[in-house]
C-alpha cells in the first residue's frame, strides 16, 4: 500500500491512548507485573497457579496495561501495579547518565508510550518517570536526526534497529523532503 | 454500554452482592477490549479502501472486491461519489481530476512500455493506440498514470 494514500490512525499523545490507533493496541497488550488488592469472585480460572474458585486478595498476577487501567481506581485498592525495570530508579540513572547508549527496540519496542501510559497509576515517582521520559527522547533525538540526515545512501538499518517506535515514526517525514532536494543540487 | 453497567451495579448494591463488582468490572473490562479491537480492525479496512480509490482507480480490481463485504462496497461507492462530487465542484466548468498528477510531474511525454496487453487506448487527440504486451510507446503523462498504478503500463526511464 502506498504510503501516500493510507493513513492509518496514529498512537495518542502523552497520556491519551487513540481508541482506534493499531500501536495502541498493541501497546496496551503489554504484561505488567500487578498484585490484587481485592477478592476476585469466581474468576479463579483465570489464575492457573491455584485451584481457588476465587482470585484471592494479594495474588500476584500479570495483567495487559488494558486491564490493569480498566481495574484501576485512585480511590479503592482493586489492583496495584508495579513499575517496570525500564522505568525504576536503577534505569532512569542510565538513561540520564546516556540516554543514546541503549537500544530502545529491545527495552519493549514501545517505551516511551507504556512509559507514558504508566502515569496513569499514580506512582510517587511520577514526577521523575515523565522527566526521565522527555530527557531521554531530548537526549536521543538529536543524535538520531544527525545520524540519519548524513547517511544519505548509507545503510541505517543498524541504527533504526536501536530505536523506539515512537522515534522511528518521526524518521520518515524528516528524511524525505530533504533527500528529494539534494539531487538538485548534485547535477 | 456505561448505562448498563450502571443499572448492573445497581442491583447488586440493592441484593447486597457488592462483593461481586470487582469480576463484573473486570468481564466488562474484557468486552471493552473485544469491541476496541473489532473496532479498530473494521476502521483500518475502511482506510485501507479509501486508499484504493487512490492506488486504483475507481473500478476495483475482482479479487480485491472478492475481498469486501457489502457494507464496505456500499461504503466504497459513496466515498467515489462524495470524491467524484468535490473533483466537480473545484477546477471550474470541467473539473479538477485531483487523483493525477500527485506527485509534481517531471516533464508531459513519458516512454511507457506495456506489461499486459490491454487494447485499443485512445488518447486526447483522436488517436488510438494498441496497447499490446511488450511494446513501447510516448505517450501523454496523465493519459498514462492510472494505468500505470494498475500495473498495466510501466514507466521506461531511460
Amino acid at each position: 500500500m502506498d504510503s501516500q494514500s493510507y493513513l492509518p490512525v496514529p498512537p495518542g499523545v502523552g497520556m491519551e491512548e487513540n481508541f482506534l490507533s493499531l500501536d495502541d493496541i498493541l501497546l496496551s497488550h503489554e504484561r505488567l507485573p500487578s498484585r490484587t488488592e481485592c477478592l476476585f469472585p469466581r474468576l479463579g480460572y483465570l489464575e492457573k497457579s491455584t485451584d481457588s474458585q476465587d482470585i484471592q486478595e494479594g495474588t500476584k498476577m500479570e495483567l495487559p496495561l488494558w486491564l490493569a487501567k480498566g481495574l484501576y481506581e485512585r480511590k479503592r485498592r482493586v489492583v496495584s501495579i508495579e513499575l517496570p525495570k525500564v522505568y525504576r530508579e536503577g534505569w532512569r540513572t542510565v538513561f540520564n547518565a546516556d540516554p543514546t547508549v541503549v537500544d530502545l527496540h529491545k527495552m519493549g519496542p514501545y517505551y516511551y508510550g507504556l512509559g507514558s501510559q504508566m502515569l496513569h497509576f499514580d506512582s510517587p515517582e511520577n514526577p521523575e518517570i515523565a522527566q526521565a521520559l522527555l530527557q531521554t527522547f531530548i537526549g536521543r533525538f538529536r543524535r538520531t536526526m544527525d545520524s540519519s540526515q548524513n547517511a544519505y545512501n548509507e545503510d541505517t538499518s543498524a541504527l533504526v534497529d536501536r530505536l523506539d517506535s515512537l522515534e522511528r515514526d518521526c524518521q520518515p517525514t524528516l528524511l524525505c523532503p530533504f533527500y528529494e532536494f539534494l539531487p538538485r543540487f548534485c547535477k | 454500554y456505561i448505562n448498563v453497567l450502571d443499572s448492573l451495579y445497581l442491583c447488586i448494591s440493592r441484593a447486597g452482592r457488592t462483593d461481586l463488582i470487582p469480576s463484573i468490572k473486570l468481564r466488562h473490562c474484557c468486552l471493552l477490549r473485544n469491541q476496541r479491537c473489532l473496532s479498530a480492525y473494521l476502521y483500518d479496512r475502511l482506510l485501507r479502501i479509501r486508499a484504493l480509490r487512490w492506488e486504483y482507480g475507481s473500478v476495483l480490481p475482482p479479487n480485491i472486491r472478492f475481498h469486501m463485504c457489502s457494507e464496505e462496497l456500499q461504503w466504497f461507492n459513496q466515498y467515489k461519489k462524495s470524491l467524484a462530487n468535490f473533483m466537480r465542484s473545484v477546477g471550474g466548468e470541467e473539473g479538477l481530476d485531483i487523483t493525477q498528477d500527485m506527485k509534481p510531474p517531471k516533464s508531459l511525454y513519458i516512454e511507457v512500455r506495456c506489461l499486459k496487453d490491454h487494447g485499443e487506448f485512445e488518447i486526447d487527440d483522436g488517436t488510438i493506440i494498441l496497447l499490446k504486451k511488450n511494446s513501447q510507446h510516448f505517450l501523454p503523462r496523465w493519459k498514462c498514470e492510472q494505468l500505470i498504478r494498475q500495473g498495466v503500463l510501466e514507466h521506461v526511464m531511460s
